[in-house]
Parts: C-alpha cells; sequence; structure tokens
C-alpha cells in the first residue's frame, strides 16, 4: 500500500539514509527500530516530506500508486493530515495550549475542507470518542492542560485519526508515557490499525514495544536498513549481527558478583515532605500537596536499592529530600546515624552523590571537565592531590585524561553519562543515587553503562540507590527493590521475589504493563 | 559562523560616533565653549564644514563633543543597571516564591512605575540638574528592566540538573548564581545592554533637551535641539544635525542588539555546532 523504494537522503551533502526499502500493508504494524541517529525520525519526515531546506530526496516513495516524491509542496498539504497522520513522541507540546480539543480535532478537517463546521464539529466528537475520550468526561471544550499525558497522547491520535488516513506514522508515540499508560496507548494504536485498516509506520528504540506490536519489523543502523521482515523470522533468525546485538543489549544482564554487608547505611522514617500550593484565596489558608507520605526505607552498606514508580509518584521529591535538598515536614532521614537535613555538614554531605538522567543538562555547558569534575571538591577543600584524582575518576569511568581539557558538547551521550559518573566518583562517596541514569540512552550504551556501574560497585564498595521507571533494567541491577504509588511505598522485597510474585494490585498491575522481549 | 548583517552594520555605525566622542577627548576642530559671535549662524564652508551656530560654535566640534556626553551618560546608565538589577534579579530568582522576591519584584514595579523623566525631575528637585544627575535617573530607571530579564532567564536555569549537581555539591545559592547561572544568561544581558544604551541615549537628549541633563557649556545633543529650537525655520540645520546623530547612534545600536541576538541566541548556536 505504501511502498518506499530505494530512498536515500542527504541534508547539506551530509548522507543521512541509504537506498531504505520498506513496505507497509494495510491493517499492519511496521516496527522500525534502530539506536538514535539511525535515521528512523528522518525515514518518517520523508514519507511527510517535512524535511530541512537543504536536503535532498532521491528514491520512490508510492503510496496507492502515488509517487510522493514527486508532489509539489502544494499537492504535499493536501496528503499531510488526509492521506497520512502522524504523532509524536512529546504529547505535552504537540497540542496548541490555546485552543480546545474539539477545536483542534475539527481543525484538521477544515483545513482539508472535508466538512463544514458543525459536521466537523460532529466528526471530532465522533473521533475523540474512538480514542476512547468520552463525551460525558471530556467536552469538546477542554483544553489541553486539563487532561494527562496519556489523555493528550489520545487527543493527538483523534487528530491524526481525523480523516482516516491510509497511513499512520507513530514516532516514539509512548516514550514520554508511564508504563500503565503506554499500555493503553498501545492498545489503542493496535486496535485502530486493524479496525480501520490504516497501515502504521512504528517507530521505537524499544525492542519490546516493537516486538509486541509489529507484523513486520525493520531494523536500521546508520542510515541502513539492515534487517527486514515478519516479526517472528527477524526474532528467530537476527541473521545481521547488528540485529543481534542490539537485542542482547536490551536484557543484558550485568554479571553481579558484589556481597552486600549488612548494616544500614541510609534510614529514612516516615519521612513526609509537603509542597505549598497557590492560595485559592487572597489572605485564604495556603493548601499543601503531600507528595511524599510517611515513607520508610533502609538501604544497606554495599547494596543495590530499586526504587520504582509511575511519574509524579514522589519518587524525585524522596530522592531531594534523601540528598538533604529539601526540609522534611516530618520524619527523619538518617545516614549513618547523622541526621540529613539541607544543613547538613559538608563532610556528610560529601558521602551521597547523584547522578542525574539527562545527560545533556546534567552540566554547565561553559565548564570544561576540569572544572565540571572538581565541583564536589566544593565539600572537602580542594585536596592536595586534586590533579590525580580527577585523572583516577575519569579513567576508572573508560575516558581519557586527556578529556579534562575538553567541553561537554564534545561528548557523546554515554560518555556525558560516564563523566557524570566520574563527578559522583571524585568525592569518595558511600552512597550514589543514580536518578533514571540510563533511562536516555541507547541499548547498547545501556548495557555499558550498567556494566560500569556494577564494576564501580564491586571496586569502591559502593551503595546504590536506582530510582528509575524501567522495570527490566532494575531487574537487572538490584538486589532489592521499593514499588512507589502517590508518595507511599506500596510494596517492598528482594527484587527476584518482587518480580516473580508481586502482591500488591498495583505492582502486578504495573509488570503486567510492562512490555516484554520474547526470550531467545 | 555567519555574521548577522544587521550586527555589522549596527556596529559600523555606531563606531563612527563613538570613535569621534573618543576623539574629542584629544581633538575638536575647533575648542567647543569658545563663542565667536561674530561667525554665528554661518553656512556650511570649508573653514566649518558643518557651520556655526548661534553663538558662532563650531557645528563639527560641537556634536563631537555631544557624542562624548551622550555616550557617556548613556553608558554609566547601563552600568549603573547592570550593577543594581542584575544581582536584585539573581537573589529575586534564587530565592523565587518568598518573601525577598516580592520584596524585590514589588520594589522594581514601582521604580518601573516612574517614567525616567519623572524620576530625573525629582532628582533635580532635590540636587539640581547636572550630567551626574541624569546618570543616576536613567541608571535607576534601568535597574528594574535588569532586575526583570535576570530573574526570568535565571529561573530557567534554575531547574537544570547541572544546577541541582552544583547543590548537590553543596553550593550555596549565591556561588551557584555566580557561577552556574550569570554565565548562562549572560548573551541576555549583553543584548538587553545594547537597547538600554540606545535608550539611555534617547533618554539623555530628552533630559537635555528640558534642560535637566548635561548643564552649559557642556555640549550635548539634546541641548543643541533646545537652543535650536527658535532658529527652525531659518537654520533648520541646527536642529536636524544632532537629530541626525540622535536618530543614527540609536539605529546603530538597536541594530546592533538585534544582531546580538541572532548571534547568540542558543538555538543559532546549537545549529552551528
Amino acid at each position: 500500500m505504501i511502498a518506499l523504494d530505494g530512498v536515500s537522503l542527504g541534508i547539506g551533502g551530509q548522507p543521512i539514509l541509504h537506498n531504505v526499502s520498506l513496505r507497509i500493508d494495510a491493517g499492519k504494524v511496521l516496527g522500525l527500530v534502530g539506536e538514535s541517529g539511525s535515521g528512523k525520525s528522518m525515514t518518517a519526515l520523508s514519507v511527510m516530506r517535512l524535511l530541512p531546506e537543504a536536503a535532498t530526496l532521491t528514491g520512490q516513495i508510492s503510496l496507492e500508486g502515488r509517487d510522493l516524491t514527486a508532489l509539489s509542496e502544494r499537492q504535499m498539504c493536501a496528503v499531510r493530515g488526509a492521506d497520512v497522520g502522524m504523532i509524536f513522541q512529546e504529547p505535552m507540546t504537540a497540542l496548541n495550549p490555546v485552543q480546545s480539543i474539539g477545536d483542534q480535532v475539527a481543525e484538521t478537517l477544515l483545513v482539508h475542507g472535508a466538512a463544514g463546521r458543525a459536521e466537523a464539529a460532529r466528526i471530532a466528537r465522533e473521533r475523540l470518542t474512538r480514542v476512547g475520550m468520552s463525551p460525558d468526561r471530556f467536552p469538546l471544550d477542554r483544553f489541553p492542560h486539563e487532561l494527562s499525558g496519556g489523555q493528550r497522547q489520545r487527543v493527538c491520535i483523534a487528530l491524526a485519526i481525523a480523516l482516516r488516513p491510509k497511513l499512520l506514522i507513530a514516532d516514539e508515540p509512548t516514550t514520554a508515557l508511564d508504563v500503565t499508560t503506554q499500555a493503553k496507548i498501545l492498545e489503542l494504536i493496535r486496535e485502530l490499525v486493524r479496525e480501520e485498516g490504516m497501515g502504521c509506520l512504528l517507530i521505537s528504540h524499544d525492542l519490546a514495544v516493537v516486538a509486541q506490536m509489529s507484523d513486520r519489523i525493520a531494523v536500521m543502523k546508520s542510515g541502513e536498513v539492515v534487517e527486514h521482515g515478519p516479526t517472528s523470522d527477524v526474532l528467530e533468525q537476527m541473521q545481521h549481527p547488528y540485529t543481534r546485538a542490539l537485542f542482547e543489549a536490551s536484557r543484558h544482564q550485568p554479571n553481579r558478583t558484589h556481597e552486600r554487608n549488612g548494616d544500614p547505611l541510609l534510614e529514612v522514617r516516615e519521612a513526609v515532605r509537603d509542597y505549598p500550593l497557590k492560595r485559592a484565596r487572597l489572605f485564604g489558608p495556603r493548601p499543601s500537596f503531600r507528595a511524599v507520605d510517611g515513607v520508610s526505607l533502609t538501604i544497606q552498606r554495599g547494596e543495590s536499592l530499586g526504587l520504582v514508580g509511575e511519574s509524579g509518584c514522589g519518587k524525585s521529591t524522596l530522592t531531594r529530600a534523601i540528598l538533604g535538598l529539601e526540609p522534611l515536614q516530618d520524619g527523619s532521614i538518617l545516614l549513618d546515624g547523622k541526621p540529613v537535613t539541607p544543613e547538613m555538614p559538608a563532610d556528610l554531605r560529601r558521602r551521597m552523590q547523584v547522578v542525574f538522567q539527562d545527560p545533556y543538562g546534567s552540566f554547565n555547558p561553559r565548564h570544561r571537565v576540569r572544572r565540571l569534575l572538581a565541583e564536589p571538591f566544593h565539600l572537602t577543600g580542594r585536596p592536595a592531590d586534586m590533579e590525580a584524582r580527577l585523572v583516577e575518576a575519569l579513567e576508572s569511568v573508560g575516558l581519557a585524561p586527556s578529556d579534562l581539557e575538553k567541553f561537554p558538547h564534545e561528548f557523546s551521550g554515554g560518555q556525558r553519562q560516564r563523566i557524570a559518573i566520574a563527578r559522583a566518583l571524585v568525592a569518595r562517596p558511600d552512597l550514589i543515587v543514580l536518578d533514571e541514569a540510563v533511562s536516555a540512552l541507547d541499548v547498547s550504551i545501556r548495557a555499558q553503562i550498567l556494566d560500569l556501574l556494577v564494576e564501580l560497585q564491586a571496586r569502591h564498595g559502593l551503595t546504590y540507590l536506582f530510582i528509575s521507571h524501567d522495570l527490566t533494567v532494575v531487574r537487572a541491577v538490584t538486589d532489592r527493590v521499593l514499588v512507589m504509588r502517590a508518595g507511599r511505598i506500596v510494596e517492598s522485597g528482594e527484587t527476584e521475589a518482587v518480580f516473580a510474585a508481586p502482591r500488591n494490585p498495583y505492582t502486578q498491575a504495573l509488570l503486567a504493563a510492562a512490555p516484554v522481549l520474547p526470550a531467545a | 559562523m555567519r555574521w548577522p548583517i544587521q550586527l555589522l552594520l549596527g556596529s559600523a555605525l555606531f563606531a563612527v560616533f563613538l570613535i569621534a566622542a573618543l576623539l574629542s577627548l584629544i581633538w575638536t576642530p575647533y575648542p567647543v565653549t569658545e563663542l565667536a559671535i561674530a561667525d554665528k549662524l554661518s553656512p556650511p564652508s570649508a573653514d566649518h564644514w558643518l557651520g556655526t551656530d548661534h553663538l558662532g560654535r563650531d557645528m563639527v566640534s560641537m556634536l563631537m563633543a555631544g557624542a562624548r556626553t551622550s555616550i557617556a551618560v548613556a553608558l554609566l546608565a547601563v552600568g549603573i543597571g547592570i550593577a543594581l538589577g542584575v544581582p536584585l534579579g539573581l537573589a529575586a530568582a534564587a530565592r523565587r516564591g518568598t518573601l525577598l522576591d516580592e520584596v524585590i519584584m514589588r520594589g522594581n514595579d514601582l521604580v518601573f512605575a516612574f517614567p525616567s523623566l519623572v524620576i530625573a525631575i525629582l532628582i533635580t528637585a532635590v540636587f539640581g540638574p547636572s550630567a551626574v544627575n541624569a546618570i543616576l535617573a536613567i541608571g535607576i530607571f534601568n535597574v528594574p528592566v535588569f532586575a526583570r530579564v535576570a530573574r526570568g532567564a535565571a529561573l530557567t536555569v534554575w531547574p537544570r540538573e547541572f544546577i541541582l549537581a552544583a547543590r548537590v555539591a553543596g553550593k550555596g545559592a549565591a556561588l551557584i548564581s555566580a557561577e552556574h547561572i550569570l554565565p548562562n544568561i549572560a548573551n541576555l544581558l549583553v543584548v538587553q545592554g545594547t537597547i538600554q544604551f540606545s535608550m539611555g541615549i534617547l533618554a539623555e537628549a530628552g533630559l537635555s533637551y528640558v534642560g535637566l541633563g548635561a548643564q552649559p557649556p557642556t555640549p550635548s545633543w539634546g541641548r543643541m535641539l533646545a537652543d535650536a529650537q527658535t532658529f527652525f525655520y531659518a537654520y533648520p540645520r541646527l536642529a536636524l544635525l544632532p537629530g541626525l546623530c540622535i536618530v543614527m547612534t540609536v539605529l546603530g545600536l538597536n541594530l546592533m542588539g538585534d544582531g546580538l541576538r541572532d548571534f547568540l541566541d542558543p538555538r543559532l548556536r546549537r545549529a552551528v555546532r
């Protein structure tokens, strides 16, 4: 139905895609996987012809016999939205915040002259209902900010399918969503594809999602399709070594040999953290939101403790309290028996360090690595052997001493995450908090970083608090796990025991919703 | 990296007046305070390229010295604005949502509510008219502008993870503001600085025109305009020349500001990277 035939793309002379050939049939899902920079999104944008100015596109993209590459920009406008619909990764920014959801869906119909105003509103209603936004709960005059992430993604889908397109392009449609929401959105997409007879190009870096959703899979690497075939064949045969490497990396289990020591390092007792909200009335009482509600936990020396939960459950708030960045309203946090507060002494603060999710945002872009790494020395005063310690930290994460003079933008995402780990190591801490530390990385890089973390733990006797929404990763690297929901710990126990037989209904739902890669 | 055309054009335009102003410190064709009533209102000639004014002073010399006054006043006023406004804005951002934030920002609103002319009249009423007081008045007017820009920009930097990392390293708000926030908002402040600079030149001209700025015999474009008023029908040149200087300087600075903004825009920078 839609076929890409020998499509190549160059931007300003730089080759981006090379000889990409794919076909998507009506009512079927083609999963396109690959790591960042492999050309997945560029393939989608080539179909839409939403390319930068300096781009040169060759080859054929035929949609029901019509060659899209030969159309004028004006003709292409008629195709976009009508014949090809698209949904994006970030539902928070994909909708216009000042237009109601009904107007936004109706607008697509009006722009394409598919319906009059009243008719467009009727179809918008029908399409929104179709994606699970019932009329009683979600009238047309709702605005995007009144909806959750999953609901917004539903509106985006309603927009994309308003004109019953022949092809739906979903570019990482669930990457920004929680697992339980992801499961529902994926279910919706599959159902729509089957019932409306659309073709679907599903782009994802998550092999489990693609394996579960797709009829056919195409694997991309540096602008080329290296393997393409029916899902079961690709999963069983994995003819290309890159496909095999990709699958192995996603189910990578670091080899953990480190022993737990047993005595508690960090204790959190009945911690309560409230956020003040805006006053409802002038001079009225200030309401507050309880983000962490009586949480107690203990981390043993040398242990890896996992903390999982969906967005808004209070993980990050708890983390900031544990790091002594924000005060508690009730309860206490003790590190080695000494209280953790925003005013705690520098030597206590030194013993807890953190690695964040975003390898791009966690460094001041204007400082060199030397200065970035030396930041924790603020706590201890600069030691006489500072230079040696910086080099040692850098080498222990697999980087070269010459990298000290570089700026963060000269490194790749994985390398930056290594620098972030080196920065945490420099102060020789006891506890490292890993706040979604591998979530933004490609699977192969993620596997390397996980190995590095395990190795560093064994070598330096580190204790990890591993915070993540990614259950596979948590299972691979933690000894014990805590499940958090709405500010409370709902389940805790040895990781294997919790994953094998979850007792709390929420944990069960969470595990059931997580896409699983079929066993090799 | 391509330099925006506005930046080159604006810088060139402004450079002309800057060089004239600097040159006037060591040399002008004629002394600007020397009256030559016999030569008054003479048309442009080989001796006086742009003629003389109603007191026989050489127009070229007057304009050069006037540029010095205008630029010095505006520059110092921007300096006052940055020196006071940026720390206030950074402090407000560091303590966002607290009483300190409210006090600083509402104080800013209060100052902002008075046009610089009103502030100048207030100051003059107390201290008497002079160039120094014009600098103070325009400077005070600049403080809330820079405080707001600094606070707004700093607020977007504070939630970033490298700030959190610095806090984990035990750094306090003042150190973080100086080390991490300021370098990351500097480009916005530079752009705002050029814009305030051009507004300062306009304000200086305005204040001098109504007699609240530089006092005679210190030459100033605004004073020249005021003096030329009575002769406007007979000798429009006397008013047009300083007027043109003001327009060109302000235009140059505004182009420079626009160009700098494009040049320093992080999105453009990323594309270049």
